[in-house]
C-alpha cells in the first residue's frame, strides 16, 4: 500500500462548470500508470467523496499516463454548502488515499 | 488558412507585451480572448458584475485595442465582464469608448446581447423547450423568474453574425470559450473539427504550453485541422502539453458539447512540427438534429455574515468539533426564542479551519493541529437578520465554555468589530439548455460607431 500522491507526479482538481468536478491523476510514466489503473478502484474514489460510483465518468489515458475522475460536485459550485469555489482542493483527498500498489 | 491570435486566457490576467508584439507582425485575421467564466462563482453572474479591476480591464483592454488597430483586423471579446450578462457588456462598451476616445481611433463596434428575460425562459420551460444536462438542479418556472440574471451562452453562428456587420470590436456577451476562436475559420471553411478543437486548445492562452502565463499564442487553422504556436520566450508546446489540455476543466477529455453539435478529439493526432509548434488534425465535428445554447442563471440564496475566532489553547483545539456543534445547538435555540424566527429563516455553521474546513465530514487526515480557525457562518433571509443573528452568535464565539464547570475561556478575534457582512448570496440555479429555431432567437446584436 502507498498514499496515491507519493506514487503519482501530480493530482489536480477543478470546476468542471459549476456542477462538476474533475479530476486528473498525472502518473509520469507508462510503469506507475499501470500501477494506478490497477491499484484505484472506481469504487474506492466514490467512497472517498460519497457519491454514487455509476455517476463517476472515469478515463483511463495511456497515450497521457493519466487517469481521470468526474463526479458532480459534492456540492453546487458557490452553494452555501460549498467549501471550495474553484473545486481545487478537493485533489489532496483522492492524493492522500492509499492505494494497493 | 485563418490565423487567429489569443492574447491570454481571460482580459484581466495580462499578456505578454513582446510577445503581442510578435503576434501583430504575424498578421492575424482575428485577435479573440474570454472576458469570463462560471468559475469564480455564483455571485458575478448574480449581480452582473465583473471579478477583475476596471483599471486593469482597461490598460489590457487598450493594449489590444491598440494592437487591433496596428494587424488591421477585428478583435472579439467573448463572455465581456465575467459573466457576460447585459450589464457587464455596457460595462465593456463604457471602458471601449472610453479609449476609443484617448486612442483618437474611429472604431465600429458591434454589441452581441446573451442575457435573457427570466419570464422568457420560464415560459419555455413550460413548452419543454428548456431541457435539463446531466447533475442539473430541479427546476420550476417560480425558481426560474427568481433569477436575478440568466445568459444564454452564444456559439460560432452567433458571433459570426456579429462579425459580418464589418464591426472592428466584437463585445460578445456570454458565450462557449470556444466560439469566440473557431467562428471566423468555420466561417472561412476551415475544417470543422479542427476550428472547435483548436479553440479548445487556445481558449485559455498558452496553458496548453510552458510558460503558460505568458499568455500569448497563434492558431493557424486550415482544411485538415490546424497548428499552435505559443509566442512567448520560454514557452514551447509539445504534443503532450496540447493534448493534456483537453483534460482542464472538461469532465469529459474526449468529447466537448457547443450549441449545434460536439467535437469528438477521440482520433486526433498530435505531432510536433518544431520545437515550439505542434499540428494536430483527425479531429471529428458532429453536427446535432437541433440547435440548442445553454443557460446560466443565478439566484438569491440569503444573507450571510461572517465571524471568526482562533483556539489556540490545546483543551479547545482537541474539543474544537465538540465546542462548535455546542455553540451551533445552543445559539440556534437562542435565535428561535429571541427573535421569534424558525429554522426556514436562518442557518449556522461553524467550519473549522486547520481541521476539516476542506472537507467536512469527508476529511481523512486527522492531525491535532497548534490553532484551528472557527468561521462562523450566518445565512439569514433578510440583510437585518444576518446581521443580528450574527451578534447573538459573537457572545458564544467569545467565551463558550465545553463543560459549565470549566472558567469561562476567552478566544481570540480577529477584528473589531467582528461581524463581516457579506451581503447577499447567489447560487448557480441552471443547468440546463434552451432549445432554439433559429440560432439568433436568444440574442440581439447592435452596431456602434464610436470617434
Amino acid at each position: 500500500m502507498a498514499k496515491l500522491g507519493t506514487v503519482a507526479q501530480k493530482v489536480r482538481s477543478k470546476n468542471a462548470g459549476p456542477f462538476w468536478l474533475t479530476i486528473d491523476i498525472f502518473c509520469g510514466s507508462s510503469d506507475v500508470y499501470t500501477k494506478i489503473v490497477d491499484g484505484l478502484s472506481t469504487v474506492q474514489v466514490a467512497r472517498l467523496f460519497d457519491a454514487e460510483p455509476q455517476l463517476i465518468k472515469r478515463f483511463d489515458i495511456p497515450e497521457l499516463n493519466v487517469v481521470k475522475f468526474s463526479l458532480p460536485r459534492p456540492e453546487t459550485q458557490g452553494a452555501a454548502a460549498d467549501r471550495d469555489i474553484h473545486g481545487a482542493s478537493w485533489a489532496a483527498l483522492l492524493a492522500e488515499t492509499e492505494i494497493g500498489i | 488558412m485563418v490565423r487567429v491570435l489569443i492574447p491570454s486566457g481571460a482580459l484581466g490576467l495580462n499578456y505578454d507585451q513582446e510577445a503581442l508584439r510578435r503576434g501583430i507582425a504575424a498578421k492575424p485575421d482575428i485577435i479573440a480572448i474570454d472576458g469570463g467564466s462560471t468559475d469564480s462563482g455564483p455571485s458575478y453572474l448574480g449581480r452582473g458584475v465583473s471579478k477583475y479591476a476596471r483599471s486593469s480591464t482597461k490598460i489590457e483592454w487598450a493594449g489590444l485595442m491598440q494592437a487591433r488597430a496596428e494587424a488591421n483586423c477585428p478583435l472579439v471579446i467573448g463572455t465581456a465582464g465575467t459573466c457576460g450578462t447585459d450589464s457587464a457588456v455596457d460595462w465593456m462598451l463604457d471602458i471601449t469608448r472610453e479609449i476609443a476616445a484617448e486612442q483618437t481611433h474611429p472604431v465600429k463596434i458591434a454589441v452581441l446581447r446573451s442575457s435573457q428575460q427570466p419570464a422568457e425562459i420560464a415560459a419555455a420551460f413550460e413548452e419543454n423547450r428548456v431541457t435539463p444536462l446531466p447533475n442539473a438542479p430541479d427546476i420550476d418556472a417560480g425558481l426560474i423568474n427568481n433569477c436575478t440574471n440568466i445568459v444564454a451562452l452564444a456559439g460560432a453562428e452567433q458571433i459570426t453574425e456579429a462579425l459580418n456587420t464589418g464591426g472592428d470590436i466584437i463585445i460578445a456577451g456570454r458565450t462557449t470559450d470556444t466560439a469566440i476562436i473557431a467562428a471566423l475559420p468555420l466561417q472561412k471553411g476551415c475544417h470543422p473539427g479542427g476550428a472547435w478543437h483548436g479553440a479548445k486548445i487556445g481558449e485559455c492562452g498558452a496553458l496548453c504550453a510552458t510558460n503558460p502565463q505568458s499568455g500569448v499564442i497563434l492558431i493557424d487553422f486550415d482544411a485538415e485541422g490546424f497548428t499552435v504556436t505559443p509566442l512567448a520566450d520560454g514557452a514551447h508546446a509539445s504534443p503532450h502539453t496540447v493534448s493534456a489540455h483537453m483534460l482542464y476543466e472538461n469532465a469529459d477529455p474526449f468529447i466537448l458539447h457547443e450549441p449545434g453539435g460536439y467535437l469528438d478529439v477521440t482520433n486526433a493526432q498530435y505531432k510536433s512540427v518544431d520545437d515550439t509548434s505542434v499540428r494536430v488534425s483527425g479531429s471529428m465535428w458532429v453536427p446535432s438534429d437541433q440547435y440548442s445554447v445553454k443557460l446560466e442563471g443565478a439566484r438569491g440564496a440569503g444573507f450571510q455574515t461572517v465571524i471568526m475566532a482562533l483556539l489556540r489553547d490545546n483543551h479547545y483545539v482537541a474539543n474544537a468539533r465538540a465546542w462548535a456543534d455546542d455553540i451551533v445547538e445552543k445559539c440556534c435555540a437562542k435565535a428561535r426564542d429571541r427573535l421569534k424566527i424558525t429554522s426556514d429563516d436562518f442557518a449556522i455553521e461553524i467550519r473549522l479551519m486547520g481541521q476539516s474546513a476542506s472537507f467536512g465530514t469527508l476529511e481523512t487526515n486527522h492531525i491535532t493541529p497548534a490553532e484551528i480557525g472557527a468561521v462562523g457562518l450566518v445565512t439569514a433571509k433578510s440583510e437585518s437578520l444576518s446581521h443580528e443573528i450574527a451578534k447573538l452568535l459573537n457572545p458564544y464565539m467569545l467565551h463558550h465554555p465545553l463543560t459549565i464547570e470549566e472558567e469561562v475561556p476567552t478566544f481570540a478575534f480577529l477584528f473589531s468589530p467582528a461581524e463581516m457582512p457579506r451581503g447577499e448570496i447567489y447560487e448557480f440555479a441552471l443547468n440546463h439548455v434552451l432549445h432554439l429555431e433559429n440560432p439568433m432567437d436568444a440574442f440581439t446584436l447592435e452596431v456602434h460607431d464610436v470617434g
